[in-house]
């Protein structure tokens, strides 16, 4: 290891320049590896996370495609049959919804059903969530979709330095990957070694330890979870927040160390509740580790609606630090025997 | 039908035994299929066999096709071997894809197969991407000469689709994208007149799907798809155009579905009048009497290779009713490269 200074090593990024910086290095590593997607070149992108790539590797790597989602799929998918390591951005994971029978029927299926004889080293960056008003089609969390297609690896990062460790995974990973960005990270901060490193695939984290319950969040629902952390410490309330990281593969080891320490579970996401990851979770927690369980499991998400436009109609559907709190003290004061409403 | 000068009879001939190969095979699987041998789905290509065999012949070992749900005919075109294939149709575990795709999903790349497809112009962008890779390839070469993947400099890519699946935005986007970034990928609209019960007068306001091309600004050929020399002449072209950087071209191949759509399908929608007029311009029919006419072999000749083809999937069968079923957690496999968690992430 090169000897680093203090300062740089606690350089602080964002997390758009985080994955830049991921891809960058990756395109560095191997020169065939390619990025395609809408506007991700000259104009760098909607988000701006793109930005420079094109200057510094050239047209012939950062493509910018017209809008075809399901051809650019379909283009990155064949690349990447072929050998050819590409990363694809979907600029709304909304969108994705024109390139399914690429992700789902194809890039998802082609390794089982050619009985492992073929790979594919895609990366699908889908930039998700919630930011403010941009109401039913451009808001989506649709993660759960994935996670319920064998076949595809789901990541969820939520900071600077996870997205750059995970996505250099990602792109590394012989197989699919969905890599979720949530659009208000994107210029959140935080310390990013300045030296390589990876970060593996179905390692959580815990972002906060604590003792009394522990709160499941991933993508933008952490720096909320973190906050209700805070608070609730004041009330005398230890919570641990762990997040998971990666939805597939799922670290169920990770989280049973953590129930081990709590033996309490609220499970919050920005997706709607009906059949989002927290349903899977809580079924994993109830069928494996109901032993460690002092509470019945509580789900905080997001309402069972599409997103809507105004801003306090969007406030109420997506999980606010009230809500989360909500839940926590739900748990707090229910027991095994109890029962727990809806949310 | 194209005059035979030019060619080495053992080119022609081996045109002709690809062809009976794939009648026959597909003759033989329906029969299995009957006898219960095989459980999926079969689309008989029958009727078709100049297209696959005439384009096939028109490529080199770097070149990469996708196929569809009427895919026996591609892969057998482009080299795949029969006792692999019916252990697939068998759901065998020495079939192509150890009995997890069937007739759908046979797929060999080192064939340049990237894969028969069960959606309906699922394979027209893959092919788009196996064309942008081929593309790179060449970029590659220059400055990694090293790098394994710049041996396919020459590269196309080739993908086949139905009359159908010209009516699918994969094969909009797909050529738009193609011809924009010229890449070396030539479509190959199989026109059968139906998609699947539908007549194409039905499903499209054109005749010529080829006229597709000129919204994209590339060629759009118009191929005699029931004459394997006709195919070969035009593909040949657009190989040759695809090599020089000069992007992609749409072919139209002018065929007809001899069976209905599926094997058990008796396609009684078809006018008696029209099977009549198509089966008389049977590709292989008229193709040996070609042969025949011009002196090129014998009568005798060709009886010893239609021979040499039943011989062939007569082993093939044999060796496919040998192969042993898949173990039940064999569908646990395959997921996940298992180096990378692979079954331990289910
Ligand atoms: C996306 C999709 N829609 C529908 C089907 C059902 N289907 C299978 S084959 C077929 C007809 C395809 O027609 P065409 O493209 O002309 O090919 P052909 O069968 O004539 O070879 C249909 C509708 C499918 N497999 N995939
Ligand atoms: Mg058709």
């Amino acid at each position: 290891m090169r000897a680093t200074s203090k300062a740089e090593q606690e350089r602080r990024l964002t997390y758009a320049q985080a994955i830049r910086e991921a891809l960058a290095e990756e395109m560095e590593r191997d020169p065939s590896l390619l990025l395609l997607g809408e506007d991700i070149g000259e104009p760098g992108g909607v988000f701006g996370v793109t930005q420079g790539l094109l200057q510094r590797f050239g047209a012939e790597r950062v493509l910018d495609t017209p809008i075809s989602e399901e051809a650019v799929i379909g283009t990155a998918l064949g690349a990447a049959l072929l050998g050819v390591p590409t990363v694809a951005e979907i600029m709304f994971s909304d969108f994705a919804t024109l390139a399914m029978d690429q992700i789902v029927n194809q890039a998802a299926k082609f390794r089982y059903m050619t009985g492992g004889r073929t790979s594919a080293p895609l990366v699908i960056r889908m930039v998700t969530g919630t930011a403010g008003a941009t109401a039913a089609q451009h808001s989506q969390s649709l993660e759960a979709w994935f996670t319920a297609t064998p076949g595809l690896k789901v990541v969820t990062a939520s900071t600077p330095a996870d997205a750059k460790g995970l996505l250099k995974s990602a792109i590394r990973d012989p197989d699919p990957v969905l890599f979720f960005e949530h659009k208000l990270l994107y210029n959140s901060r935080g310390a990013v070694p300045a030296e390589e490193y990876l970060i593996p695939l179905g390692e959580g984290r815990v972002m906060r330890e604590g003792h009394d319950v522990t709160l499941v969040a991933y993508l933008y629902m952490v720096p909320r979870a973190l906050k209700v952390a805070e608070e609730l410490a004041r009330e005398g309330i230890s919570v641990e927040v762990w997040d998971p990281r990666t939805l597939v593969p799922f670290d169920r080891e990770g989280l049973r160390r953590s129930l081990e320490k709590t033996g309490r579970l609220v499970i919050v996401h920005e997706a709607p509740r009906r059949n989002g990851f927290g349903a899977e979770l809580a079924a994993i927690a109830a069928e494996e580790f109901f032993s460690l369980l002092k509470a019945p499991i509580k789900r905080v998400c997001g309402m069972n609606t599409p997103m809507p436009y105004a801003p306090e109609l969007e406030q109420f559907v997506i999980p606010d630090e009230a809500r989360i709190a909500a839940g926590v003290r739900e748990v707090m004061r229910s027991a095994l025997g109890s029962t727990s409403g809806g949310c | 039908m194209q005059s035979l000068a030019g060619y080495s009879p053992a080119f022609l001939k081996e045109l002709y035994r690809k062809m009976v190969l794939i009648r026959r095979f597909e003759e033989r699987a329906a029969e299995l299929r009957s006898l219960g041998y095989i459980p999926g789905f079969l689309h008989p290509y029958i009727g078709q066999e100049a297209v696959a065999v005439g384009a096939c012949a028109a490529l080199g070992s770097h070149d990469y096709i996708t196929s569809t749900h009427r895919g026996h005919g591609h892969i057998l075109a482009r080299g795949g071997d029969p006792r692999y294939m019916y252990a697939e149709l068998f759901a065998r575990r020495d079939g192509y894809n150890r009995a997890k795709g069937g007739s759908l999903h046979i797929a060999n790349i080192e064939l340049g197969i990237i894969g028969a497809n069960g959606i309906v112009g699922g394979g027209i962008p893959i092919a788009v991407g196996a064309g942008l890779a081929l593309k790179q390839a060449r970029q590659l070469g220059s400055r990694h000469p090293d790098d394994p993947r710049a041996r396919r400099a020459d590269g196309v890519a080739v993908t086949f689709f139905g009359d159908g699946a010209s009516n699918q935005g994969a094969f909009h986007e797909s050529l738009n994208l193609a011809a924009l970034w010229r890449l070396p990928v030539i479509f190959i609209c199989e026109n059968n007149l139906y998609g699947e019960f539908t007549p194409q007068h039905k499903h499209q306001t054109i005749r010529d799907i080829a006229t597709r091309a000129s919204s994209y600004a590339v060629p759009g050929l118009i191929a005699d798809g029931n004459d394997v020399l006709d195919v070969y002449r035009v593909v040949s072209k657009a190989a040759e155009d695809a090599r020089k950087g000069r992007g992609p071209t749409l072919v139209e191949c002018k065929t007809y579905r001899q069976r209905g759509h599926y094997e058990g399908d008796m396609g009684q929608y078809r006018p008696a009048e029209e099977v009549a007029f198509w089966l008389e311009a049977d590709p292989i029919k008229n193709y040996r009497r070609l042969l025949l006419s011009g002196k090129l072999c014998s009568e005798d000749e060709l009886k010893a290779l239609d021979q040499a083809v039943e011989q062939e999937l007569e082993e093939a069968i044999a060796f496919a009713k040998a192969s042993p079923h898949p173990a039940p957690e064999e569908a646990l496999e395959d997921v996940f490269v298992e180096s990378h968690g692979g079954r331990a992430l289910l």
